[in-house]
């Protein structure tokens, strides 16, 4: 018996290592510290009432940025760690196995639950502020997709402690990641279901900013006076929807060859592994463009306002949008050229590759016109917004030597590639949410992060950024692939490797001066009393910092592209408008239940990790209870009393 | 008093027992369990089990969009051809692009 459930735990916690024996112990503590500060303070009421039941979406935001800041420390750690193992040859730091694993969790972190839900948050936080809307036009079902990106992101990070990580990359192949080559299933389990748990919520993100943006933008703007910002999250929402009901099914059929015996992606059984690779990249081309659309939004944000310009080429901005969200669906094969298809076929897809580098390259310029004859201001979100240029046009620029199908053979999984999509999703996405955080911080919380160490982040990050992943190029070149976990000395790739480390480490650094700024600035940063910090165009920034809980206590009647600038000519002119009296405001009720449905996902997909049916089936039969639950709810809405609103105005210096 | 615009997308719902959608999940369910069956139970030849079950999913797709998806409804029938339109050329993209790749094992 003793022996028993000593051999079952033996299996069910990862053991053997002394790097996770101190994770298990820092979780742990952290756990038991959470709990201890929580009761100690009495702050338990206040985190379920204001925050776990929440459905405003400045507060989603919140709490998506704060779990992507926290997932990327953890993505990060991973890269740290697989730079380590990398920086000299024949190194015995990680073995095989648990490389393998590493950068299995780190890519699918990354994109995942950094990537997606750092946008999702800044993308709350700003577009019902920007359109001058009081909420999203679900904010329940807004409340569900955090929760469910939440537990799915739990789930697949409990895998490191608990039954095994995946190992067959973020990109999980078949057949390795199949149940012939991967007969214990638990750590791959893990992936198909705590993708697929966050990946609900992501879908569900898309049809609500989608229904959002169409339906609730204030009077008088039209689709062509939305702010650039507004308009890349219309376009990513667009591409959501198609995208991942894809990604849904793959990582569905990929679960029943783990736990039904299908034979979907199998070797044996009639069953075909490259329709893997398709179906995943058919989701994950477009996915490229979720997670870089709303960055380019943010950069034109930043831009035109740091510019002190208006945007250049609005109309061309928005048709390059619409030319990359339809061309982002005819590229998916360029990811697989060399598994055997036809020649035909590698030109279709090399051809339709190289064509969405036109509107790209279209939006590029537009930005380098916006600073022409600008007053440029360097703040930190604008440094954020010029590195990006140049860098990320060396991450296009050689995506293009890599669309070229028959080059492509030569570069093909080497550390070219892996070079080249660090150098867009980097100085891409991390440099554009690293950009809208400091850009929106004051809107969020309502004081500005510190400038001076801000510009310190960025430049330690920017240049690290560079001698991690410009030397990586010519490694490629050199020969050395992705997913080696060792390499022999005497190839001549050691220096070039330890000094890719050296950039990995200092990334690591930029990051943590920007964790203390966030730290050093909610103690000592600057209040934000305009509501106005920057000087911005759009409408977000005509509401005091923090935005109160309804936004706007009036909505704003729009006349003109950049309504905030326009608005506040008008002011100087002194044509500004006689204040209405306030009306009672309605607003959506909190709701618990977004959270205790996606807690019994978590249950669900555990149980299903482990094939614990047992388990699995009434967590799936708790989730439908919730949702039967929310059908009776008729009372889901409150108003805002005229008086309240006078006084939260008033309490702003907005009413005299 | 001056009325102010209220930007909420979402109208209050008529009331009364919504008969569209609980006619709308039992022809689906009915329609699921029938291409089981002919897929399962009837030993057809399989290009006409795969005919068979194709057409079904396409009268699903139909019912989903008419019962459930507010077809008929909104303002801008614009906006419903449109994502109509996208949605067909993702499908046929996905497709279409699908056969052609895997052709050579086919």
């Amino acid at each position: 018996m003793i022996e028993n459930i000593k051999a079952f735990l033996g299996d069910f916690f990862v053991t053997g290592d002394p790097m996770i024996y101190g994770a298990d112990v820092s979780i742990a503590l952290a756990s038991i510290a959470i709990v201890v500060t929580l009761t100690y303070f009495k702050k338990w009421r206040w985190l379920w009432d204001e925050w776990l039941t929440t459905v405003d979406h400045k507060k989603i935001g919140i709490m998506y940025i704060i779990a992507a800041l926290l997932m990327l420390f953890r993505g990060g750690v991973d890269a740290i760690l697989m730079r380590t193992q990398l920086a000299l040859p024949n190194m015995n730091f990680l073995d095989a196995d648990h490389y393998n694993q590493i950068f299995t969790t780190h890519g699918t972190i990354m994109i995942i639950f950094v990537a997606m839900p750092f946008i999702f948050g800044l993308m709350n936080i700003a577009v019902p502020l920007q359109i001058g809307a009081r909420d999203v036009a679900y904010p329940y079902l807004n409340a569900l997709s955090f929760w469910l990106f939440f537990f799915g992101a739990m789930l697949f990070n409990l895998s490191f402690v608990i039954g095994g990580s995946p190992d067959a990359g973020w990109t999980a192949y078949a057949p390795y990641a199949g149940p012939e080559l991967n007969p214990s299933s638990v750590g791959q389990n893990y992936y198909y279901i705590g993708v697929q748990i966050s990946g609900i919520g992501s879908l569900m993100t898309g049809i609500n900013f989608l229904v959002t943006i169409a339906k609730m933008r204030a009077p008088g703007m039209t689709l062509f006076k939305m702010p650039m910002f507004t308009w890349s999250i219309l376009i990513t929402s667009l591409i959501i929807i198609f995208a991942f009901p894809t990604f849904t099914v793959t990582l569905a059929l990929g679960l029943f060859d783990h736990l039904l015996g299908t034979h979907f992606f199998t070797i044996g059984g009639g069953g075909s592994p490259m329709l893997w690779a398709n179906l995943f990249w058919f989701w994950g081309h477009p996915e490229v463009y979720i997670v870089l659309l709303p960055v380019f939004g943010i950069f034109s944000e930043v831009i035109a306002t740091f510019a002190h310009k208006t945007l250049f080429g609005y109309a061309t901005m928005v048709c390059s949008m619409v030319a990359i969200s339809i061309l982002s669906f005819l590229t998916w094969l360029h990811h697989f050229f060399t598994m055997g298809n036809t020649a035909p076929v590698n030109a279709f897809f090399s051809l339709s590759t190289m064509l969405i580098a036109i509107p790209t390259g279209v939006k590029i310029f537009n930005w380098l016109f916006t600073l022409n004859k600008g007053r440029i201001e360097f703040t930190t979100p604008m440094l954020w917004a010029l590195a990006f240029i140049p860098n990320f046009t060396i991450g296009g620029v050689t995506g293009v030597m890599l669309a070229m199908a028959p080059a492509d053979y030569q570069y093909h999984n080497s550390m070219f590639l892996i070079a080249h999509f660090h150098s867009t999703l980097i100085a891409g996405t991390v440099f554009g949410v690293f950009c809208g955080l400091h850009y929106w911080w004051p809107k969020m919380f309502g004081y500005l992060l510190n400038e001076k160490l801000g510009k310190w982040s960025f430049w330690v990050f920017m240049i690290s950024f560079n001698v991690c992943f410009m030397p990586m190029y010519f490694l490629g070149l050199m020969g050395m692939t992705r997913r080696m976990y060792t390499y022999p000395a005497g190839l001549g790739w050691g220096p070039v490797n330890f000094i890719i480390t050296i950039g990995a480490f200092g990334m690591g650094v930029g990051f943590v001066i920007m964790a203390w700024n966030i730290v050093w600035s909610a103690i000592k940063g600057k209040r934000d009393t305009t509501g106005d910090p920057w000087g911005g165009r759009t409408l977000e920034w005509s509401i005091p910092s923090p935005a109160p809980e309804y936004n706007f206590a009036h909505i704003p009647k729009v006349t003109t592209r950049d309504a905030f600038a326009a608005m506040k000519e008008d002011k100087k002119r002194g044509r500004e408008q006689k204040p209405k009296p306030f009306e009672p405001i309605h607003m959506p009720n909190n709701s618990g239940i977004p959270f205790i449905m996606s807690a019994l996902f978590f249950v669900a997909g555990f149980g299903f990790v482990f094939k614990w049916y047992w388990m699995g089936i009434p967590g799936l039969i708790g989730v439908a209870i919730c949702m039967i639950a929310r059908s009776f709810v008729y009372d889901d809405h409150h108003h805002i009393p005229t008086d309240e609103i006078e006084r939260t105005e008033r309490a702003t210096g907005r009413l005299s | 008093m001056i009325k102010e615009y209220k930007n909420t997308a979402v109208k209050p719902e008529p009331k009364g027992f919504p008969w569209k959608q609980v006619v709308g999940l039992f022809l689906s369910l009915a329609l699921t369990f029938l291409a089981l069956w002919v897929a399962l139970g009837l030993s057809l030849p399989v290009p006409i089990t795969l005919t068979v079950i194709v057409g079904l999913a396409i009268i699903q797709a139909l019912i989903q969009l008419f019962m459930f998806m507010h077809f008929t409804e909104g303002t801008d029938p614009s906006h419903q051809m449109m994502g109509i339109a996208f949605g067909l050329f993702v499908a046929f993209a996905m497709v279409a692009g699908t056969l052609w790749i895997m052709a050579f094992m086919l």
